[in-house]
């Protein structure tokens, strides 16, 4: 299945994360959570078990709520086709200190390995830039998935977005907590926020 | 603080003002014209952030991104939206944070279009089969309290509300003079 040419998920996301400083890096359901999880467990971590389509919408939620800190929500194609509309609604809203990645192997790969919409006709790149994301990237290269990963401490530019296609191996699951009180109170709590 | 509504039959000015004392900060939105009034206030005020949403499921799980960033949200949207939310829903039990929704009514009290009756007849239910507690405003003269106790057990007690905004108290839709 997989392709010589392919980015390695997990060193894109080692790579995205390896200086991460205060920034809050969301994963949307599926293999992008566990390698979030792979690149070191974080109280600044909010894995998704669940929620199909809602990353990038925690992710603006943060991002307006914390205007100050980055906020990288990493995601698949999957996951990212069916929150789509959110593009729309994040280009409209424009936060300056939202970065969004999108895992893309062009397949479901969680449940099977079947084909996406990115594998044949959908260009999310183009998706995003004519919502109005102007910084809208493909990435096939290590060195622009590292220039990516510093751009997202800018926090005069964003949003921004970018598609990286990835090899679809399937590798060692690394599960992160399922429990989402402890994942929101954690990051909560290290944001300074008690307990209501 | 803006000035209290004028009269009693000012019933968005109402929740606008219980918005505001509980410090809402993100109202993510799908308009209807039951809400324009409401939509116009939040979009004026420099304390909160409106969001146009492209679907209503969207705005649930932006809420739990505030909440995450520290701050309160409210979902506004129409009863047909309801049924958008369902399996985002589920981040509200799972995750545990403050929801509240405000939803104007169709399909019901003289309703014109029957596409809007199958939706409208089952908002209550599908709000109740996920766990979200459903109050009910019929009249202007109700708004503010039940406006009050949705906010506050919904803020102070973490309990999932909907408040139906029934089509009796912001007027049927009238397509035919």
């Amino acid at each position: 299945m997989s392709k010589a040419n392919l980015l390695d998920r997990r060193e894109v996301v080692a790579a995205l994360l390896a200086n991460r400083k205060d920034v809050v890096a969301i994963g949307g359901l599926g293999a992008s959570t566990n390698d979030i999880t792979a690149a070191g467990d974080h109280a600044r971590n909010f894995y998704l078990w669940g929620g199909m389509g809602g990353a990038a919408m925690i992710g603006l939620g943060l991002a307006l709520a914390q205007p100050k800190l980055p906020v990288l929500v990493i995601t698949g194609d999957g996951e990212m086709l069916m929150g789509m509309g959110s593009l729309a609604t994040i280009g409209l809203q424009k936060p300056k200190n939202l970065s969004i990645v999108v895992l893309d192997n062009e397949r479901y790969g969680e449940t099977g390995g079947q084909t996406s919409h990115t594998a044949a006709a959908a260009d999310l790149v183009g998706v995003a830039k004519a919502c109005g994301i102007e910084d809208s990237r493909a990435i096939s290269t290590m060195a622009e998935a590292k220039a990516f990963a510093a751009s997202v401490h800018d926090l005069s530019a964003g949003p921004r977005f970018a598609n990286v296609k990835i090899d679809s191996a399937e590798l060692a699951r690394i599960l992160p907590t399922r429990d989402g009180t402890h994942i929101l109170n954690r990051l909560r709590g290290d944001l300074g926020f008690p307990p209501i | 603080m803006s000035a209290r509504p004028q009269t009693a039959s000012d019933w968005p000015e109402e929740i606008f003002s219980a918005l505001e004392r509980y410090d809402i900060r993100q109202v993510p939105y799908v308009p209807d014209a039951g809400h324009s009034k409401l939509i116009e206030r939040v979009l004026a005020s420099s304390a909160m952030r409106g969001i146009p949403l492209t679907t209503e499921e969207e705005g649930v799980a932006l809420l739990a991104g505030a909440w995450a960033g520290g701050q309160r949200g409210v979902l506004l949207m129409q009863s047909s939206g309801v049924g958008n939310c369902i399996n985002m829903l589920s981040l509200v039990p799972i995750l545990r944070f403050p929801f509240l929704t405000l939803v104007t009514m169709r399909g019901e009290w003289g309703e014109f279009n029957p596409w809007q009756v199958p939706m409208g007849s089952t908002t209550q239910g599908v709000f109740e089969l996920s766990g979200v507690q459903v109050l009910r405003a019929s009249d202007a003269a109700e708004v503010p309290a039940v406006l009050e106790a949705a906010a506050a057990q919904a803020y102070n007690a973490l309990t999932p509300t909907a408040v139906l905004l029934s089509q009796r108290l912001i007027g049927a839709k009238v397509f035919i003079k």
